[in-house]
């Protein structure tokens, strides 16, 4: 579903990400950890087709990012650092927009069964102005799901949660999961990533230092595993210029 | 018929959120009504002076409100960080220029719809004939499609506020010239044929570019 190979990406000469190679079967749920400034968030806006890649190859479902036509984000749910909502508009009208943007059919029925199945089907008036940042989150996966894409593309979608909202998080990622949806998704929080995705990787220093998948692998094992390769592999802003 | 339900929900969004919360409206309708009356107090206006400013009078109220909406219009789409959502969005992107640009020009407008009014009456001269109106309305679709064009441009920029302007004004002297003196031809009693080339020049102006906004703004919002 997701296949990436040699993908270099530089900002003028500051190369963040330095040859990476990734594939992702259909329905397969991968956690990608690494430091702050490794690169996941450029990873993630490439393969999202926000972010132009310096070199190499991003293909989603046979086609490439860069030259496949705007058709291809249809089958793409994002979930960035920003909520990507209108405050000044209901949950309801953020959907309807999102949904006619997306060409969504019965719309008005999918937007309550989206609404309701992150809880928010009674706030569907409310503006968004008036939501917790949990409730915003919630919204801001229903937004992702409303065109009930193949692909989800998830920048540290627990940034910020309460651990009431993180389990309401995990119990949609889980049910998302389990409708063989692929899902590539950033964390800080490892035991949250490990409990929500099938595979784990470890990006630092522009590089994929570790892969594996989780069924085997314990919370302590994780942390001592990604402890090891952050420590033995400089992240990007520590690397000296030369190298 | 898809790309003009996607251009239609980018102005339905627009409109919608601005009704709620009149940022952009609120402040073209005080700063259009602002300039007008400082321009009443600098000059002193009297009758014979009136109708050899009052061209330039209009159309720098409509420039300096104008550029209030215009820079909003995606300051508030790149400060929610919701650029990436409509950036994602499976439509070619020049319908987010397109939606955009019909957003702004209704809130440009909604504020002539006042401006011209109040004008008439403060300077006692009437700018609601059908031909000033006709001139108004294409200078102001002129302005409005670069505007827009350079406001998604300059949110990127680090002094974004001040960008838009100083992009935008040196670019848009033929629709400030072309509108100053077709207003003020129509106002010497001149009619909307004698006045043809001024005309003919704002329509030129809206063409090219909106057709090159159309072709450049994928290239102007992608990073």
């Amino acid at each position: 579903m997701i296949a990436i190979e040699k993908l270099i990406k530089a900002f003028g000469r500051k190369p963040v990400l330095k040859g990476i190679d990734l594939s992702v079967p259909a329905g397969q749920s991968v956690a990608l950890f690494g430091p702050n400034g490794a690169g996941k968030t450029t990873l993630i806006r490439i393969i999202a087709g926000l972010s132009k890649h310096t070199s190499g190859s991003v293909k989603l479902g046979g086609q490439e990012v860069q030259q496949a036509g705007h058709g291809l984000r249809r089958h793409i749910g994002f979930v960035s650092h920003n909520p990507l909502l209108y405050d000044s508009l209901t949950a309801e009208e953020n959907l309807i927009f999102f949904g006619r943007l997306y060409e969504v059919p019965e719309l008005s029925q999918r937007i309550n069964v989206v609404l309701d199945r992150v809880g928010l089907l009674h706030r569907r008036k409310d503006l968004v102005r008036t939501f917790s940042r949990g409730m915003i989150q919630r919204l801001t996966i229903a937004r992702s799901i409303l065109h009930n894409p193949p692909i989800l593309l998830l920048d540290e979608p627990d940034t910020g949660l309460d651990q009431q909202a993180a389990d309401m998080l995990r119990g949609l990622l889980l049910d998302i999961g389990a409708s063989d949806r692929t899902v590539l998704l950033t964390t800080h929080n490892l035991e949250r990533g490990l409990e929500w995705a099938d595979r784990a990787l470890i990006l630092n220093g522009g590089k994929i230092r570790y892969d594996s998948l989780t069924d085997n692998l314990t919370p302590a094992e994780f942390r001592q595993v990604y402890t090891d390769v952050v420590a033995t592999v400089p992240t990007i802003g520590k690397e000296p210029a030369s190298s | 018929m898809s790309y003009l339900s996607k251009v239609r929900a980018i102005v339905w969004k627009d409109v919608r959120a601005e009704l709620r919360t009149k940022d952009i409206l609120s402040s073209m309708l005080v700063f259009a009504g602002l300039t007008v009356l400082i321009f009443q107090f600098a000059f002193d206006l009297r009758a014979s002076v009136i109708q050899l400013v009052l061209p330039g009078v209009l159309w720098i109220a409509i420039t300096f409100a104008g550029v209030l909406g215009l820079n909003r219009s995606f300051v508030l789409e790149q400060d929610r960080g919701s650029m990436e959502g409509l950036l994602m969005a499976p439509m070619d992107r020049s319908a987010i220029y397109f939606g955009k640009l019909i957003g702004n020009l209704l809130f440009i407008f909604a504020v002539e719809l006042v401006l011209l009014p109040l004008m008439t009456v403060l300077y006692n001269m009437s700018l609601l004939s059908p031909s000033i109106l006709l001139v108004v309305f294409l200078g102001t679709i002129g302005y409005a499609a670069v505007g827009t064009l350079f406001a998604a441009l300059s949110i990127n920029t680090r002094a974004r506020e001040v960008m838009l302007p100083i992009l935008l004004f040196p670019v848009m002297i033929p629709v400030f010239v072309a509108g100053v003196q077709a207003t003020a031809r129509l106002l010497d009693g001149e009619s909307l044929a004698e006045i043809a080339r001024w005309v003919q020049l704002l329509l030129a102006y809206d063409g090219i570019f909106i057709a090159a906004a159309m072709i450049l703004f994928d290239y102007v919002v992608e990073e």
